[in-house]
Formats: C-alpha cells, sequence, structure tokens
C-alpha cells in the first residue's frame, strides 16, 4: 500500500472506485459508504441495556456467561464421573445409570451448549462487529431473540435433571432404537427434553447465524476486503456457514425422533422384543438417524474448531509480532476443511454395519482434510519462526494449542483408517482422541482469547500470576488425563462403562491409572476455579490497560473509547488501508500499524500490498 | 448507489470483483434480503434430509407402500376422483405466489393500497391451502384410520412420514400466513411510507420488506412442488 502511495498517492481501493478511470485523484474517504448508516436502539433502562439489550457485545457477553455456567455443570459431572471410574470401591454414590446420565449430558453440554455456544455466540457476538467496522450486527433484534432462544434451551435442558426418570443416559450421540427404549434412563421425559432442548438451541442459532454471515457479508466498513479481514472472523464465518447446512440435520433427526418417543411413530425404531413382549415399533431404519446425526456431526467438530483455528493465528501473529504466515493459504484452508467437512461424516459409523466401502469412501475424504489442516499447522509455525515472541499467557495458550492440535489430529489419523478403527473404536483411546482435538484444543483457545480480549471487555488485565498458575495446571494436567487414556485404549478398556469389574483382559494397571487420572482431572478442575475467581476479582482489581495494550492491528482496538460503547466506534466509522497484520513491517517507527492508518501517515514504511 | 451499480463489471469478472470488493459482497442488496436468502438454503436443508429420510423410510420398509391414487382420492358424487383434492390445493398455492409477486410489484411502485390487496389475496390463498390440508388430514385420520404410529392400508411409516412433513410445510405456510396478514395492515395503513417504526424492532422499514415476505411466499410453494410430487406422483 505504501509503496503505491509513493509512486501514485493513491490512499486506498474501494469498489466503487475500481470503476472509475482516474481513480488515483480521489481518496476513500470522499467516496459515498455503500453501507447505510445504522439505526440503532439506544437502551433506555437497566431492562434494556443489560437484559433485553440489542448491542451485539452485550448479547455475547451474555452468551459467554451462560455458556460458562453450563459448562460449569458439565464440568462437575466429569469429576463425578471421574471419582466413580478411578474409585470405584470408594465411592458409591452414582449408579449405573447415573453414570450413562452424567456420560450424556457431559458431552452434549460440552459440544453444543458450551463449546458451539461460546465461540459463535460468545466471541462471534462481541468481535464480529467490532472486526469487520459496523455499529452493531444488522438485526440487533433479531440476535437479542437468539440469546434468549439460547438461554431457554439451556432451561430446558437442564431441567431434565428435575423430570422423574432423570435425563437421557442414551450417551451424547442418542442413538435410537436404544435411546428411547425402556431401560435406558431418562428414555421416557428426558429424552424427550434433550431432543426439545437441541431443536430451540438450533432455531435460536439460526437467527444468531443469519446475523453472523449478512454482517460479515454486507456490512463491512470502507476499505475491508474479505482478504483483509483478520482469520478469527474468516473462522467464525465458515463455521456459521457450517452450522447454518448442518444444524437443519440435527433438527430434522430430533423432530423424527421426538416423534419416535412421543407418538410411537417408528422412524427410526426396528421392530424388537423387549421381555419377551413385542414393542408396538417397527420397520424403521436406526442408521437413517446415525447419518443425519453425523451429517451434523461432523461439521459440528469443525463448527468448534474452526473459529479457533482463526482465534489462534490472530494471538499467535500479534504476540510473535509477526504477519500472520500464508494469510491466503490460511483463508483457503478453512474454506476448504469447511467444505470437505461435509463429506466425511460416516467416519463415525464404520461400526455400525453400513457398507463397508463407504468406509473405504469416507477413509479417504477423512485423511484428505490431514492436508488443508497441515498447511495450518505449518503456517503457525512459520509465523513464530524468527518472530519477536512475546511468551506472555495468550500466547503461551496458543503454543499449547498447536501442540495439543497436532496431537490429537495425529490420533485422528488411526481412527480415519477403517482397518484401524474397528479395534480402536468404542475404547478409550476415541475418547482420548476426541478431548485433545476438539475439547482441550479450542478450549486452550478460548482461554487464550479471554486473556487476550479480556481488557478490551472490561479495560482491564487479568491476574498474570494467577494466569501462568491456570495454564500449567491445565496444560499439563490435561496431558495428565489423556495421555493415558491412549494407552488404556489400545489395552481394550471400553469407554461408557460404568466399572471395570475384574475383566480378565485388563491388566491391573489400567485400574491404577484410572485412579492417577482421576486425580490429575480433579487437579485441573481446581485450576479452572482459580480461572474463574481470577475473571470476577480482576473486574474491580486488575491492572488497568491502556488503548489497545498488545499493540494490535484489527480494529477492535481502535476505538474511540475502552470499552467500546454502543454503536462500537466514534463519529465515524473507521477507513480500513490495509490487513490487519502489519507487524514489523520494516521502515515503519512503530512495529505494528494499525488497519485504519492510511498510507500517508507512515510513507516510510516498506508494506506488502493487501 | 444506483449509478455505481450499472458501472459494475459483469460476468465472472464481476463475480471476482464483488468477492474481493469491501463494504458489500452482494452490491446493491439488501441486509434483510440476503438474510432471506441464507435462511432460505438453511431451510432447503432442513427439507431435503426430511424427503431424504423419506426416501429411505419408504425404500426400506418391507410393507407395500399405499396406493397413492387410492389413499388421497376424493369422493365425488359417489365417484372416487384421484388427486382432486391436492390438484385444487395446489393451484390454490401456486396463484399465491402469483398475487405475491404481484404485490411486491405494486410494492414498488409505490401503490399501497393495491398492494396490500394483494397481500391479502395472498394470504387468503395461504389459508385457504391450511384449510384444505386440515380437511385432507381429517379425511385420512378419521375415514382411512391413518395413523403417526399405524396405517391399515400398508406401510406404517406411510402416515408418520406424511403427516409429518406435510404439518411440517403446513406450519411454514401458516407461519407465512400470519406474517401476510401482519404486513398488509402495515402496507394499507402505509407504514413504508411515512417511516413508522415497528412494534417489536422499533426501526423503520420499507417496501423491500414485502419482497422478502415474497421470497419466503415462493420459497414455500416451491418446496411444495417438491413435497406433491414425491408424495402424490410417486
Amino acid at each position: 500500500m505504501s509503496e503505491d502511495y509513493n509512486k501514485f498517492k493513491l490512499e486506498a481501493k474501494s469498489s466503487e472506485m475500481l470503476n472509475d478511470e482516474n481513480t488515483s485523484s480521489i481518496k476513500i474517504q470522499d467516496t459515498e459508504s455503500e453501507v447505510p448508516e445504522q439505526d440503532l436502539y439506544h437502551p433506555k433502562s437497566f431492562i434494556t441495556k443489560w437484559i433485553f439489550c440489542q448491542d451485539a457485545k452485550v448479547i455475547g457477553i451474555q452468551y459467554s456467561i451462560t455458556a460458562i455456567a453450563i459448562g460449569l455443570v458439565a464440568l462437575v459431572l466429569s469429576w463425578l464421573m471421574r471419582l466413580q471410574l478411578g474409585f470405584p470401591e470408594t465411592f458409591s454414590y452414582l449408579t449405573p445409570a447415573g453414570y450413562y446420565q452424567f456420560v450424556t449430558m457431559h458431552g452434549m453440554i460440552m459440544v453444543v451448549y458450551l463449546l458451539t455456544a461460546l465461540f459463535l455466540g460468545g466471541f462471534g457476538n462481541f468481535l464480529i462487529p467490532l472486526m469487520v467496522g459496523a455499529r452493531d450486527m444488522v438485526f440487533p433484534y433479531v440476535n437479542m431473540i437468539s440469546y434468549w432462544m439460547y438461554f431457554i434451551a439451556v432451561i430446558v435442558l437442564v431441567s431434565s435433571f428435575f423430570v422423574p426418570g432423570g435425563p437421557t443416559g442414551a450417551g451424547w450421540t442418542l442413538y435410537p432404537p436404544q435411546a428411547i427404549t425402556s431401560g435406558t434412563p431418562g428414555s421416557n421425559g428426558g429424552i424427550a427434553l434433550m431432543l426439545i432442548s437441541l431443536s430451540l438451541f438450533v432455531i435460536g442459532f439460526t437467527m444468531g447465524g443469519l446475523n453472523y454471515i449478512v454482517t460479515i457479508l454486507q456490512g463491512r466498513t470502507r476499505g475491508m476486503t474479505l482478504m483483509r479481514m483478520p482469520l478469527t472472523i474468516w473462522g467464525i464465518f465458515t463455521a456459521t456457514v457450517l452450522a447454518m447446512l448442518a444444524f437443519p440435520a440435527l433438527i430434522v433427526a430430533c423432530i423424527m425422533m421426538t416423534l419416535d418417543s412421543l407418538l410411537g411413530t417408528s422412524f427410526f425404531m426396528p421392530s424388537m422384543v423387549q421381555m419377551g413382549e413385542h414393542l408396538k415399533y417397527g420397520g424403521g431404519s436406526p442408521i437413517l438417524f446415525q447419518h443425519l446425526f453425523w451429517f451434523f456431526g461432523h461439521p459440528e467438530v469443525y463448527i468448534v474448531a474452526l473459529p479457533a483455528f482463526g482465534i489462534v493465528s490472530d494471538l499467535i501473529s500479534v504476540h510473535a509480532r509477526k504477519n500472520i504466515f500464508g494469510y491466503r493459504m490460511m483463508v483457503w484452508a478453512i474454506v476448504i476443511i469447511g467444505a470437505l467437512s461435509f463429506f466425511v461424516w460416516a467416519h463415525h459409523m464404520y461400526v455400525s454395519g453400513m457398507n463397508p466401502w463407504f468406509g473405504f469412501f469416507f477413509a479417504t475424504t477423512t485423511l484428505i482434510i490431514a492436508v488443508p489442516t497441515a498447511i495450518k499447522v505449518y503456517n503457525w509455525v512459520l509465523t513464530l519462526w524468527r518472530g519477536n515472541i512475546r511468551l506472555n499467557i495468550p500466547m503461551l495458550f496458543s503454543l499449547a494449542f498447536i501442540i495439543t492440535f497436532v496431537n490429537g489430529g495425529i490420533t485422528g489419523l488411526f481412527l480415519g483408517n477403517v482397518i484401524v478403527d474397528v479395534p480402536l473404536s468404542d475404547t478409550y483411546f476415541v475418547v482420548a482422541h476426541f478431548h485433545m482435538v476438539m475439547g482441550i484444543a479450542p478450549i486452550l483457545v478460548i482461554f487464550g482469547g479471554i486473556y487476550h480480549w479480556y481488557p478490551l471487555i472490561t479495560g482491564r488485565f487479568l491476574h498474570e500470576g494467577m494466569g501462568k498458575f491456570h495454564f500449567w495446571v491445565s496444560f499439563l494436567g490435561s496431558y495428565a488425563i489423556y495421555f493415558p487414556m491412549h494407552y488404556l485404549g489400545f489395552i481394550g478398556v471400553p469407554r461408557r462403562y460404568y466399572e471395570m469389574y475384574n475383566s480378565p483382559y485388563i491388566p491391573t494397571s489400567a485400574q491404577g491409572l484410572n485412579a492417577f487420572i482421576t486425580v490429575a482431572a480433579l487437579i485441573v478442575g481446581f485450576a479452572q476455579l482459580v480461572f474463574l475467581y481470577n475473571i470476577i476479582s480482576s473486574i474491580r482489581l486488575g491492572k488497568i490497560a491502556e488503548k489497545n495494550p498488545w499493540q494490535a492491528c484489527s480494529l477492535e482496538w481502535q476505538t474511540e473509547y475502552v470499552p467500546p460503547r454502543h454503536g462500537n466506534f466514534g463519529k465515524k466509522l473507521p477507513i480500513v488501508y490495509r490487513w490487519a497484520y502489519d507487524f514489523s513491517v520494516p521502515g515503519a517507527k512503530q512495529d505494528y500499524i494499525p488497519q485504519n492508518v492510511p498510507p500517508s501517515e507512515v510513507p516510510e514504511a516498506r508494506t506488502e500490498k493487501t | 448507489m444506483k449509478d455505481n451499480l450499472s458501472k459494475l463489471p459483469s460476468g465472472f469478472k464481476g463475480f471476482v470483483h464483488d468477492w474481493a470488493s469491501d463494504q458489500t459482497t452482494f452490491k446493491g442488496v439488501p441486509w434483510g434480503k440476503a438474510m432471506m436468502w441464507i435462511f432460505l438454503i438453511s431451510d432447503t436443508f432442513i427439507f431435503s434430509c426430511f424427503l431424504i429420510g423419506y426416501m429411505t423410510v419408504r425404500g426400506s420398509t418391507s410393507v407395500p407402500w399405499p396406493n397413492p391414487s387410492e389413499v388421497f382420492a376424493l369422493n365425488v358424487f359417489g365417484v372416487d376422483v384421484p388427486l382432486l383434492l391436492i390438484a385444487i390445493m395446489t393451484f390454490v398455492l401456486i396463484t399465491s405466489s402469483g398475487t405475491m409477486a404481484l404485490a411486491v410489484k405494486f410494492g414498488y411502485e409505490r401503490k399501497k393500497k393495491l398492494c396490500a390487496l394483494f397481500i391479502l389475496f395472498t394470504a387468503i390463498g395461504g389459508g385457504a391451502f391450511v384449510g384444505m390440508q386440515a380437511f385432507e388430514w381429517t379425511k385420512l385420520i378419521l375415514h382411512e384410520g391413518i395413523r403417526p404410529w399405524g396405517n391399515p392400508k400398508g406401510a406404517a411409516q406411510f402416515g408418520a412420514i406424511f403427516f409429518m412433513i406435510t404439518g411440517f410445510h403446513g406450519t411454514h405456510v401458516s407461519i407465512g400466513v400470519i406474517f401476510l396478514l401482519i404486513f398488509a395492515r402495515k402496507t394499507w395503513r402505509g407504514d413504508f411510507d411515512n417511516g413508522k417504526r415497528g412494534f417489536f424492532t422499533s426501526m423503520k422499514s420499507n417496501y423491500v420488506a414485502i419482497e422478502i415476505l415474497g421470497l419466503y411466499w415462493h420459497f414455500v410453494d416451491l418446496v411444495w412442488v417438491f413435497i406433491f410430487a414425491f408424495f402424490y406422483l410417486w
């Protein structure tokens, strides 16, 4: 850009100016915006400011608080399960039925109600308007409804703990026929509430998702081209597109199973004999549910992973003071991973009894995903290479993410191959794999993101010492939990078992490992409480952060006030002249040039054209 | 804005230009319209999943599927006429798409009374469709004994999948009718001319809202064509 400026005195290219013959004489400031100034509803009372709020930033925080709150429930459930697994003789509060219920609720809450809601609802709402230079989401009212639908979905989910029979214990995949057959815990009320809650979640998410997509596509500020957007936005955008196309399969599966459960239809139910009695069901196809569920379920993995990819790219770039290596490659990798994720779903079904040729096809597509994913990992490492790395907490979490993601990705190569998967499926190897790759890895990014953006939300830093403690315990602790699980899987310990009993094929060392994992899980859980205390106490006690404390380039740090107010920017929306990664530009006085700094202010900087 | 739109390059070059440009990707497309198109893509996936589920169920059932020309026949003066009711329903719904298109046209011509009138015609068409669907359901349930969980004339899944998919589509039509009535009132009152703010959103609106509503309505009609083909002609 600066070279253009020096040669032609050309400030920036806007889509309107490209068509004019004599572009060089027009400055972007003088052109009229394609996007009309947004009419915002300003809050007039406490209720419209903090409860039924239409400001995307507040909605993002509401989403985050709700997601973390329900996530804590899932964390406690995991403790209770671990205590049972680690010390089956000591604790007797949990019945086998209760164990299944806890497994199910833990899984479903973590995947859908915590990770999806936190990444897209939380980070998405807070960051999208700020990062693309918009005043707010394009439909603030719909955005508000979206949060409250999510809130109701969470309430319905929690209420299933209190119905007779308790919540469903069908496993988070909710496979029929067992999910709605008596004998499975919660097969009466619990499963119905779960399905209703999921449907509400999908409806609420659709409202939010339309906002995210339209804001990114149609509401950017002047100069903000798609290829100048921070990778965070690319990750959230692609994940939202995936969600809009994948959640339909989930809601259809939910509706059909609700009818099976409440009306007695037989979409998914084959004819069965129970206790010597022929059930009224017959003729349905359980495999159909699995196809529908995993057509949602696999993209869901990337709905969680892609925002994490995007956010971590920004964290690494900012805290290594280097532009992201291969930005365009990173964008295309995100898009290609997103597209491929719709063609791999049946790799979750190798042992379901489907046609073996299907497995061959899906193994191939699954392994192809490794290519764009590996590109991303190489690019993160190359961004770090010879960077001016600031080893602060967001950076620590980002580094931990790369390692954890590579780890989880490599076990994915084992499970993606049909022949290796068959003996490993339904063992602790699978548990270790998916917790590493879509549990721990994205959560590390969430932590990194919270430490990174907390100063923007509150104007204060989180406490550094507590943060370091939180990081090291969470990082090393999660390896202490999941590394032994790989080994448990290899020796054949099945997942979702309440107790190992005296199975002759399981060596006694497995019990020792289980006890070790339980202790590690309790310690990691404690570190999360420290983190929560840190978040709450730093609102008042944290070190005050000046404007743009990390010296980042992207627009969310360039607002008039910190924390940004309703409407985000000052009287005029910022104008973008460059990408979000102009760090350590040769010739420039500062080691960063924010996106809204025109080339005329930094004529000495030798930037690349972006 | 309008002048700039005509200057945009066309064809593949234009496609690349729009996606590489700043501010908006779909040039000159209002937010609400982009939103409705993206929603409809998502909704397409919902109906596709339903219809694929239907095909799977019908393909895998061991009990024969009931003959549509017998199940859906309408008895007129003692003669069973196959597909009569459904032909009328389809005709009414497709016609309502035509009145909706006219409403959009009159809206952009700022003829608010005509516009409101044609929205009302569309709503009446939609209401008639839902009414006939209710009649068809009653006939199937009361006279032929078909239930979601059973079917005396063949595969049990027939009732389940028929009631589910037509019910889901009927819900779409009913929601559409409600919005049509609301917007007919808003148009008649002149909300789009005098910039009156919405009751819930407290935002101003304009005649683009009619077109957005029209997009939804045409989509619901299009989906019906597929449901019609899959249930009544297969």
